[in-house]
This record gives structure tokens, C-alpha cells and sequence, in this order.
């Protein structure tokens, strides 16, 4: 019996710990993908970077504020920078949306000319980051690292395994559940977040009815760019902040919103609760797991990994492809139309 | 269109490829023949590579975000045509690494026959997953093995498998059929859905590519790099012993090394204007044919030509594997310049995107705007660096020399030519979204 609950605290500790906070930074940020491709109707490939950029301004702060010894331990420091990362980051989508989106907008470009917009857009978004912060490696963490340590957790319950349980962690999946809940009070209960809706759902008819489209689009510029800070902060406070890393993330978030269907907000949480699991399960290795629940000498000699943590990128684009060889609509997504 | 606004456009394209021309002269006069030699040849291999991206956006409208992919399987195929094999490694796992794939193959052969013979259900859901899940243990059983067995084999000259030992300028062909064959597989799954999923996947593709060649040491060494590849043209060093070499040069008055060096990068340019006119040419010849009209009219409007019976999807596939083949094709001749293959250095800033910088500001559509635009924004791309330096220099020149502003500002020079690239490319598309060459 040890033996199996053991094992459980392990794979708690390896896998379901880190990938609930993968997760909730994944879907965070497929949310904000999903809801510009709902009323911007495209895919905007200029997500990573946003990310990015919000993350920076969250770290400038941070560091301004670490300088004062302005302190919320045992919180991090970088959660009180957040909300001026995240104005800094609305600002800077709305100034690019006015001088850059709108005007295809207008003359009602196709959705593949404005992806190639938002890659114009990512130059120039990842330019300005590496110009002010650099493309190094930076840590913003402090004040206390851990909510329960392995060794605490060893001694309270006197196991052999413990679940280390990172502060940053808990923080992610804590806002992230404040972040989902928020948007979709805002989405189903305000009347600018049902004009959304309607706006999502028919646009003609949305305007017919007298919906403002440059309120409706300076709305969702608005809530994506909170979502790419708050992903990217949590993002950067949980593992490092490096800009490249940011690009990298491009392939889970799409893919995270793919899998739910491209559009469906609800469909973005599962998709990247359902890429993050499986990345962190694919890649772990199973040796210790099996050595607790199989008797020794049948345990396994190996790693038991089934792949290398270098393919974990694989992982959300063998998913993506069985989405859409499967369902290309998405788990949750509508019928095709 | 009329003969006289042809003359016009014919007028516009010599022109702007003239000045091209004179700009690689002020290089060569005012920084160095070898310098302007070696930015030429990289222009050329742009210019065909963003033809290949022009083949899929200009006449079908498809988004390839996985160029950087393409030109790493052709950068790869150039190792495996034209690397001596190395006879240890095959005899210490090439067996496992040859039966390992093959035992993948079925698999993957079995589970397509499964999912599509097999009656529908929960017995045919069963069926596929034991399929899989049989193939990825047995070949890993055999794989794991092998390759540990071929990185072994000394392992700080060798450790993989080497290549055919081929000449280097068949790896072109070969570069280019297997990016074509991965492109097919792709378009099976992405196309024919919506605009978006091909560019994801693409960009999928290429990320995982860029892994497997950076880990799978027992094909190209991975990160460790294959350098050393067999070069199509002489080397320095037997030209400047050659006596006749020698005479060339002192009738041209200058040092046997300096010419040698600029003879050897004229080779390639040779070579490659040749690949580029050919690729042209064919190009030309397509877009011109009722093949390419079909392709344009497929392209401004989907519905009318599905309508009229034109197979969408079917033709998207043929044209995406097309330009993927031709990227794939650049691809094996940037590595055969380089005369490595270094799987660390492919960055999708500085390959995908800029490629298509390159198409966008040249003239989507237009083949001989592709070749400009591969040009100019080469050329830029790589006279940028220079030109920001000495600009921040200027700008910041009131400053003191050891300010931390200014230090800040000279080390962060480099990276204003991303900057440069998407103010481009955003100003191009939103004033002139036809390009310096429209389409006719």
C-alpha cells in the first residue's frame, strides 16, 4: 500500500504539479489566441511576442520595485508589477491595432494577408524586447519559493516521496482559475461581452443590430493583450524568461487552440490543459513509478521514458495532427461551416 | 496587356535589378570583392528559395511557415549524398537503424490499412491503438540499440552512419525530392481545411525537424555538426599551387590567395545562377501555361473554380509540394556553400520569416519579383548590421564613450534589423501591397 501511495506522490510531484501550471499558462494564452481569432478572424502569430512583451514590462517593474524594497513576501514581488505590465501591453495592442490592423479591417483583407501582418507584427514586437531587456536568460522570482517542500511533505505525511509544491505554481493555477472565471462572467453576463458573442457568431448581424465593430475589436485587443501578460509573467516567474523561449510557446498555444476549436474560448482551456498533460506525461520517466508498484526484480532496468524531453514539441504537433485528421473542428468546436 | 505597359514593366525589372547590381559594386569597391562575392551568392540562394515560397503564396494563396524545415532536409540531404559512409557505424547498428525503420514503416503502414479497412468501432479503435502501441515498442527495441551502438564508433570524428559518398551537386535533386516528400505528407493532413492549420502545421513540421537533426547524432551528428563536406568547386589552396593559377593572377596584378578566394565564390555563383535561371525559367514557363492560370484563378476565387470542376485541394497539394521541393532544393545548396551543416544554426527569424519578407516586398505572384525581393532584403539583411552601427555611433556620438546608454545602444544595434525587416514588410503590405514587381 506505501507502495502505491508513493507512487502516487511521484507522479503528483513529476507530472500532474507541473502540468497543471503548464496548463494553466497554455490555456491562458490559447484563450487569447482564440479570442482574436473569433472577432479578428485570424490567427495571430504575433502571440508569442505579445507574450513576451508583457512579461518584460512586468520584470522592469518588478526590478524598479525590488530596488525600493517594495515587498509582498511571501508573494512574489512580480505580482505587483503585473497590473502595470498588462496596461503597458494594452497600450501597445491598441496603438498597433490603430496603426496597423485597422486598415485591413477596412478594405476586409483576407485572414492570410493578416497573418502575415502579425508576423511584420512579431519582427517588431521581438526586436523591442531584445532591445530593452536583451535575449539572455532573466529571473525576476523572489520572496518565498515554495508552498510545501518535499521534505515537509515527507515529514507531515511519513512517506518516502514528497510533493514539492513551487509558490509560483499555486499562483499560476490560482489566477488562472480567477483569469477563466473573470472572462467568462465578462463573456455571458455584460452586454459589451455578449455583443462579442453576437459580433463572433454573425458579424452582419451583429451590426444590423447596432453593435459598434471598433469597440467590439478594442475590447478583445483589450482582454487578449491582459491574457498574453499575465500568461507571459506566469510563464516567465515559474520557469525563466528568455525571449526565444516565447516564440517556442507558439506551437503549444495553437495548438492548445486548435484542439478545442479555434474560436471556443472553453475549448482553448481543455486544449491547453490537454497539451500540457500530455507533453509532461510523454517525456517523464518511468523507472521510479514502476519500481514502487512491481516488485523488484521484475522492475524495469531502463528510464522507461517513452520520449526524449528534446521532442517535446512533438508532442503538441502529433496531437494537432490527429485533431485535424480526426476533427478538424475541434474537440468542442462547432460544425464545420 | 498591351506591348507598350510590358516594355514599361520589362524597363522597371532591368532597372531595378541594375541597381541591385551597382549596390553589390559599392560593397565590393568600398568593403571587399570577397565580401560583396560572398553576399551575391547568398542572394542567389535566397532568390531561389523565395521562389519556392512565391510558387505556393503567389499563385495558390497557401502559407508555408515551415521554410526553415524544408532548407534544413535539403541542408541535410546534402551530408547524406556527399559524406564518405563510414563502414564501422553501418557494421555496428546500421542493420538495427535500417530494420527499426522499416518495422515503423508497417506500422504506420498497418495502422493507414487498419483505419481504413477495418469496420467501424470500438474493435477497429482497439485494432489501431495495439498497432501503435506494438510498432513503438518494437522499434524502439531495435533502434535504442543500434544508435547507441553507432555513436560509439569514434565518436569525436564519427559516431553516425555517414552518407553515400555521392558527389555533393546530386544532393541538390535529392535535397529537394524529400523536402517535396515530407511537404506531401503535410498537405495530405493540412490542406483543404482552413487558411490557418497549413501555416501552423508548417510551422509544426519545421520546429520538429530542427529537433530530430539536432538530436539524432547517428544521422548528421546533430549539434555536433558535420563540417568538412566535399565542395562541387577547386579549394583555395590547390588554386594558389597551381602554376597556372598562379600566372592568372599576377596578370591580374593581384595575390594568388586574395584571387583564389574570389575565384573559388565565383564557382558557386556560377553554379547557382545557373539553378536560379533554370527554377526561373520553369517557374515562368508554369505560371504562363494553362496550368498556372488554373492555379491563379483557384487562388482569386476558390468557389468559382471548384465550381467550374477544378480539384482545389488537389491542386493546392501539387503546388505546395512543388514549392517545397524547390526550398528544399535551396536549401542543399546553402549548406553546400557553407561546406557544413550546422542543424544549431536554423532560426526561424532569420529563414522562414525572412524569406517571406523577401516574396512580400519583391511582389507576390511575380517570379521575377521573388528573385529581387530575395535580393534586396539579403542584401540588407546583412548590410543592415553595419549601417545600424554606424548610425547608432553617429546618433549617440554626443554621449560619453563609456555611458551605459551608449553601450547599451551599440550592443543592441544588431537586433534593430528585425526591427527593420517588419517595418518593411508592414509598410510594403500596407502601401504597396503588389511589391517593387506587381504581378502581371
Amino acid at each position: 500500500m506505501d507502495g502505491f501511495l508513493n507512487a502516487l506522490i511521484l507522479l503528483s510531484n513529476f507530472v500532474i504539479v507541473p502540468s497543471m501550471a503548464y496548463g494553466s499558462q497554455l490555456a491562458i494564452g490559447a484563450l487569447a489566441v482564440t479570442l482574436i481569432y473569433a472577432i479578428l478572424r485570424f490567427s495571430d502569430f504575433a502571440q508569442g511576442d505579445t507574450m513576451a512583451f508583457g512579461a518584460m514590462a512586468t520584470i522592469l517593474l518588478t526590478w524598479v520595485l525590488q530596488y525600493w524594497d517594495v515587498s509582498i513576501s511571501p508573494l512574489p514581488t512580480a505580482l505587483l508589477a503585473l497590473p502595470f505590465g498588462v496596461l503597458c501591453t494594452i497600450a501597445l495592442c491598441l496603438l498597433i491595432d490603430r496603426w496597423v490592423y485597422r486598415f485591413y479591417r477596412r478594405v476586409k483583407a483576407r485572414p492570410e494577408v493578416l497573418m502575415i501582418v502579425s508576423v511584420g507584427v512579431m519582427f517588431i514586437y521581438n526586436s523591442v524586447v531584445r532591445f530593452i531587456i536583451g535575449p539572455g536568460d532573466r529571473w525576476f522570482v523572489d520572496g518565498e519559493r515554495f508552498i510545501i517542500t518535499a521534505r515537509e511533505f515527507k515529514r507531515l505525511s511519513g512517506l518516502s516521496e514528497g510533493v514539492a509544491f513551487k509558490t509560483t505554481q499555486g499562483l499560476t493555477i490560482l489566477i488562472a482559475f480567477i483569469v477563466v472565471a473573470a472572462l467568462f462572467c465578462f463573456l455571458n453576463r455584460t452586454r459589451i461581452g455578449k455583443s462579442m458573442r453576437a459580433y463572433s457568431d454573425n458579424e452582419d448581424l451583429a451590426l444590423l443590430s447596432g453593435i459598434d465593430p471598433e469597440r467590439v475589436v478594442r475590447t478583445t485587443w483589450i482582454i487578449a493583450a491582459t491574457l498574453a501578460t499575465i500568461a507571459g509573467a506566469l510563464y516567465g516567474l515559474d520557469k525563466s524568461f528568455k525571449p526565444f523561449t516565447y516564440f517556442n510557446l507558439l506551437l503549444p498555444i495553437f495548438a492548445a487552440a486548435i484542439v478545442g476549436g479555434l474560436g471556443n474560448p472553453l475549448g482553448a482551456i481543455a486544449g491547453g490543459f490537454t497539451i500540457a498533460f500530455s507533453e509532461v506525461a510523454l517525456t517523464y520517466a518511468y523507472r521510479k513509478f514502476l519500481a514502487y508498484l512491481i516488485p523488484g526484480e521484475w522492475a524495469p532496468q531502463g528510464l522507461v521514458q517513452l520520449l526524449s524531453t528534446d521532442y517535446k514539441f512533438a508532442v503538441s504537433f502529433v496531437i494537432l495532427v490527429l485533431v485535424l485528421l480526426l476533427r478538424p473542428t475541434g474537440i468542442f468546436g462547432r460544425k464545420a461551416s | 496587356m498591351k506591348p507598350s505597359s510590358r516594355r514599361r514593366e520589362n524597363m522597371r525589372v532591368i532597372s531595378m535589378f541594375a541597381a541591385m547590381l551597382a549596390a553589390l559594386v559599392v560593397v565590393g569597391v568600398f568593403q571587399s570583392w570577397s565580401l560583396a562575392l560572398a553576399i551575391l551568392n547568398l542572394c542567389l540562394i535566397s532568390a531561389v528559395m523565395a521562389l519556392g515560397v512565391n510558387i505556393q503564396w503567389g499563385y495558390a494563396g497557401l502559407i508555408n511557415f515551415g521554410i526553415l524545415g524544408f532548407a534544413a532536409l535539403g541542408g541535410v540531404t546534402a551530408v547524406l549524398v556527399s559524406v564518405a559512409p563510414v563502414p564501422a557505424a553501418w557494421g555496428a547498428g546500421g542493420g538495427g537503424v535500417i530494420v527499426a525503420l522499416m518495422i515503423s514503416l508497417a506500422t504506420i503502414l498497418a495502422a493507414v490499412f487498419a483505419a481504413r479497412r477495418a469496420p467501424a468501432g470500438v474493435p477497429r479503435k482497439l485494432l489501431l491503438a495495439f498497432i501503435i502501441i506494438g510498432g513503438y515498442f518494437l522499434t524502439r527495441a531495435f533502434f535504442f540499440p543500434a544508435v547507441e551502438a553507432i555513436e560509439a564508433v569514434d565518436p569525436t570524428k564519427a559516431g553516425f552512419l555517414g552518407g553515400l559518398g555521392l558527389p555533393i551537386l546530386l544532393s541538390w535533386v535529392a535535397g529537394g525530392l524529400l523536402a517535396a516528400a515530407v511537404a506531401w505528407v503535410i498537405g495530405k493532413i493540412a490542406l483543404g481545411l482552413r487558411a490557418d492549420y497549413l501555416a501552423i502545421a508548417t510551422l509544426g513540421i519545421s520546429e520538429i525537424i530542427i529537433a530530430v537533426l539536432k538530436n539524432e547524432d547517428w544521422l548528421a551528428r546533430g549539434v555536433k555538426n558535420v563540417s568538412g563536406l566535399p565542395r562541387p568547386v577547386p579549394y583555395e589552396v590547390d588554386l594558389q599551387q597551381a602554376l597556372w593559377f598562379q600566372d592568372w593572377a599576377a596578370g591580374m596584378n593581384v595575390s594568388p590567395v586574395e584571387f583564389s578566394s574570389i575565384f573559388v565564390k565565383l564557382c558557386y555563383a556560377g553554379l547557382f545562377a545557373i539553378v536560379l535561371l533554370v527554377v526561373l525559367w520553369l517557374t515562368e514557363r508554369a505560371l504562363h501555361s494553362p496550368w498556372g492560370r488554373m492555379m491563379r484563378a483557384i487562388r482569386d476565387n476558390e468557389l468559382a473554380a471548384a465550381a467550374m470542376g477544378k480539384d482545389v485541394t488537389g491542386r493546392h497539394l501539387q503546388v505546395f509540394v512543388l514549392g517545397s521541393a524547390v526550398v528544399g532544393l535551396a536549401g542543399a545548396m546553402l549548406t553546400t556553400l557553407d561546406g557544413q551543416f550546422t542543424p544549431a544554426s536554423y532560426q526561424p527569424l532569420r529563414f522562414t520569416f525572412i524569406i517571406w519578407v523577401m516574396v512580400i516586398v519583391g511582389g507576390s505572384g511575380n517570379n521575377r519579383g521573388a528573385v529581387l525581393g530575395g535580393f534586396v532584403i539579403w542584401f540588407f539583411w546583412v548590410e543592415a548590421e553595419p549601417i545600424g552601427l554606424w548610425l547608432t555611433d553617429l546618433l549617440t556620438s554626443g554621449l560619453a564613450e563609456d555611458s551605459g546608454l551608449r553601450r547599451h545602444l551599440m550592443e543592441s544595434a544588431a537586433h534593430m534589423r528585425l526591427m527593420t525587416m517588419g517595418v518593411i514588410l508592414l509598410l510594403v503590405l500596407r502601401f504597396n501591397p503588389r511589391g517593387l514587381i506587381p504581378e502581371r
